[in-house]
């Protein structure tokens, strides 16, 4: 085994260096975590509509590309007109930060906190 | 460039476009946009190793621009060249330090390729909110790199140089 480690020193160190960048980011999103109330849709980097998580309902969204479900604890695309329907199998998110993306239809779905905290990255 | 060498290139493109077609027609397996095998990779990690950087990035460059004209849209073309450029550009820079094996190259290429990709979605969204998505699309970049590495580390052991 120590072989292996020595002739492949770089390697391994290159690929933990990854897992701890994946681990890290995981974490930060992780304590950044808390319960949403607003689910803020954008189309095209702009935001065109938000809804509260407190009123629970159906939405048609951009022109009735995508269908969101809000209920009390959860978030949702229904449908959707694109062909891999990827936003629909995303499935429920809830948590602030955590996000729905169309890619086709360039909408995205992001629950943000009460006090209006928005950008989790920046 | 010779015929030989020409035929092999243009096979080469080929193998990597039905490998796009196929992968596109895997229902996606996980909620997270943008996981999947890379399988076209595995004939660019394989043109790398064969050629050099200059072949691969030829057919590369080819591949991705044919798949966007048949099977996808311009934006489709856009997500798909900024996730082989740098996937491309991250591989030759490993192989060219020369310390790490083929099978890490080839984690590097699918790692960087989705980090491409979320970064050209950040910009065409307008929101970085995506980048939710990053830890869980560098793990599954280093298990498709793992796969790409070893299945290229055959085909240079088994095919024959022409």
């Amino acid at each position: 085994m120590k072989t292996f480690f020595a002739k492949h020193r770089s390697d391994l160190l290159l690929i933990c260096a990854l897992l701890i960048l994946s681990g890290a980011m995981f974490l930060f999103f992780l304590g950044k975590k808390q319960e949403g109330a607003w689910a803020v849709v954008t189309v095209d980097g702009v935001e065109t509509a938000r809804y509260s998580l407190a009123e629970p309902g159906t939405y048609p969204l951009n022109g009735g590309s995508n269908i969101l479900e809000v209920s009390k604890d959860a978030v949702w695309l229904s449908s959707a007109n694109c062909p891999d329907k990827l936003c629909v199998n995303q499935g429920k998110i809830r948590f602030t930060g955590e996000c729905i993306v169309c890619l086709p239809n360039k909408l995205t779905v992001t629950i943000e906190g009460a006090d209006g905290t928005i950008d989790l990255v920046s | 460039m010779n015929v030989k060498k020409t035929a092999t290139l243009a096979l080469s493109i080929s193998l990597a476009m039905v490998f796009s077609f196929l992968e596109s027609q895997i229902p996606a397996f996980v909620s997270v946009p943008g996981v999947k095998m890379g399988l076209p990779n595995i004939v660019i990690v394989f043109l790398l190793y064969r050629f050099g950087w200059k072949e691969a990035a030829l057919v590369s460059t080819i591949r991705v621009f044919l798949t966007s004209v048949l099977f996808g849209s311009g934006m489709s073309y856009l997500y798909a060249i900024s996730g082989a450029v740098l996937s491309l550009s991250g591989m030759i820079l490993l192989k060219k330090i020369g310390r790490f094996s083929q099978v890490t190259v080839s984690i590097a290429g699918g790692v960087l390729h989705n980090a491409g990709q979320i970064a050209m979605a950040c910009y065409i969204l307008g929101t970085s909110a995506i980048a939710y998505y990053l830890p869980f699309l560098i793990i599954s970049g280093i298990l498709a790199g793992i796969v790409v590495g070893i299945a290229a580390g055959i085909l240079v052991k088994r095919i024959p140089r022409i």
